[in-house]
């Protein structure tokens, strides 16, 4: 059991003093040599705080977005449908989940293409496909993580007792105000708790952008053009570290909620 | 229970919009590997299983699927041993900093893939000198296998308490015998499901195995993924995507005969 603790911290804390390395332009190689240039660089070069700020809200809206679908589905699935039903749907949420993440993406770079099947539905209305770029990468990372919201959101929902609902009703409520008022802040650790998986997975992807977000640049890509032997491996450590601090304050907020209980 | 008519018609309409956005992608990408457009326009001018004969003789994807199946067995392998080594001392001691070992557990999943990869990476290449080959993805596989045997394992654990495993030891059972015939039968269907889910999470992963893969070593999502911008390629690697999709099914339906509730070890997926 160690075997975290050591490979995985190691590896971890490893990255985070490789960032304070530098490299040799000439050689190529690294040279253990203590600086902040590569944090230096990552904050003061504006196109990097651009990506970061791109990533940081790409991740956020996704979140958003599939909070939005996600509610109405898992509401369904725990309240309307019956047990047989609710299997049913289970599973078929469940399912692509198994799918390879790879398949997914591809398969919205075949709805996205010019002439696919997103322009073709659109087109009567007027609309195009919005082509390969941000809004695209949007949609797919949105449709990849759904899963991940779903379920969790699924799971709290069950445990809201039908009663409340009549009791709520009882006293006057309409539907709306019911959710409003009663359920969200019951399920909100639950949407919490899918958001870590859909904000961290979306600030660490590279390559669905480079699948279907055109020449788009997210903070993953920067640090996949910068690994490797011929490239600046202690600038894409730095560029790593605000993942990690992102989704520390992130996980540190969440466990306020009592979000982590419910992973 | 009842919801009032116009919440559960607006539930009902979403729910289904909803699934039609899931679904419909995974379809278009069948469709597509019989389609003969080399574009994937819509609708497909004709059919044709050429794509398919191509793609079976593939000598790339071939190798590239072996490589993927060797290396999500050794990383399942190794995540079953570990995963539930660390679920049975976390069990059973209850030291200073248990609960921030369960925390630790979930880093390698709460962190972006992209972190992990890197971090192995600079670990096996700056720090310790090692050149990347199968060995590495397999490390790096399993740190996140790991993660899910471990989740499984404990809430097994969680939901049996270790009054069997006391009663045995009381009649005369020692540890070894007691582990074979009680703690064992107990977990299977719990490490079953995590070996399923592992296998799966290796099997599909991509973005960490860019960054512990050498160039030589192609598992098969780095195949697709490198082959998908070759125009020449991209119908074939769309036969590949399909048969994909259709074996995802596979582990769905072992997940549904292991255990009644799939849910329970399913959720806690990456």
């Amino acid at each position: 059991m160690l075997w975290l603790g050591v490979a995985y911290l190691a590896a971890l804390a490893a990255l985070l003093i490789t960032s304070l390395w530098t490299q040799n332009d000439f050689t190529g190689n690294i040279e253990r040599v203590w600086t902040l240039d590569n944090f230096h660089d990552l904050f003061t070069i504006p196109v990097y705080r651009t990506i970061t700020f791109r990533t940081i809200v790409l991740a956020a809206s996704v979140t958003v977005v599939d909070a939005l679908l996600a509610f109405p589905m898992a509401l369904f699935m725990a309240k309307v449908a019956s047990p047989r039903w609710q299997r049913v749907l289970v599973i078929a949420v469940l399912m692509p989940l198994w799918a390879s993440y790879l398949v997914k993406a591809y398969a919205w770079r075949g709805m996205f293409s010019s002439s696919g099947l997103v322009e073709s539905v659109a087109a009567p209305f007027g609309l195009g496909t919005p082509g390969y770029g941000l809004t695209a990468t949007a949609i797919t990372l949105a449709y990849l993580w759904l899963p991940f919201m779903i379920l969790p959101l699924y799971a709290g929902l069950e445990r809201v007792p039908d009663s409340l609902f009549e009791a709520s009703a009882d006293l006057g409520a309409g539907s709306w105000t019911t959710l409003r008022r009663v359920v969200l802040p019951m399920v909100f650790p639950a949407f919490v708790a899918g958001s870590i998986f859909t904000f961290s997975l979306t600030l660490g992807d590279f390559i669905a952008v480079k699948i279907v977000g055109g020449t788009t640049q997210l903070l993953g890509n920067v640090v996949y053009d910068n690994q490797g032997a011929a490239n600046n491996l202690p600038f894409a450590c730095a560029v790593a570290t605000v993942p990690i601090v992102v989704m520390v304050l992130y996980l540190a907020a969440a466990r306020r909620t009592g979000a982590l209980e419910q992973l | 229970m009842r919801l009032p008519g116009g919440l559960r018609i607006s539930l009902w309409v979403t729910s289904a919009l909803v699934l039609v956005f899931i679904y419909v992608p995974l379809l278009l990408v069948l469709l597509n590997s019989f389609s003969t457009s080399r574009t994937f326009a819509w609708p497909p001018p004709a059919y044709t299983t050429h794509w398919w004969q191509l793609a079976w003789q593939s000598q790339g994807a071939r190798e590239a699927l072996w490589t993927s199946v060797r290396v999500a067995l050794a990383a399942t392998v190794v995540a079953l041993v570990l995963g539930s080594l660390a679920a049975m001392g976390l069990r059973r001691t209850r030291f200073f900093g248990r609960n921030v070992v369960s925390l630790l557990i979930l880093l390698p999943i709460a962190l972006p893939g992209i972190v992990t990869g890197l971090a192995f990476q600079n670990g096996f290449r700056t720090i310790l000198g090692i050149d990347l080959s199968l060995w590495t993805i397999v490390i790096a596989h399993a740190t996140f296998c790991i993660v899910t045997v471990f989740n499984n394992v404990q809430a097994r654990f969680a939901r049996l308490g270790g009054n069997f495993e006391q009663a045995s030891m009381d009649l005369g059972a020692g540890p070894f015998t007691t582990f074979r015939l009680i703690t064992l039968p107990m977990l299977r269907s719990a490490l079953l499901a995590g070996a399923l889910l592992s296998f799966g999470l290796s099997f599909d992963e991509i973005v960490v195995t860019t960054f512990t893969a050498s160039a030589t070593d192609q598992t098969l999502p780095i195949w697709i993924f490198q082959n998908l911008f070759r125009p020449n390629q991209a119908p074939i690697v769309n036969c590949v995507a399909a048969a994909l999709v259709l074996f995802s099914a596979i582990p769905i339906y072992l997940a549904q005969r292991l255990s009644g509730s799939s849910a329970e070890g399913m959720t806690g997926a990456r």
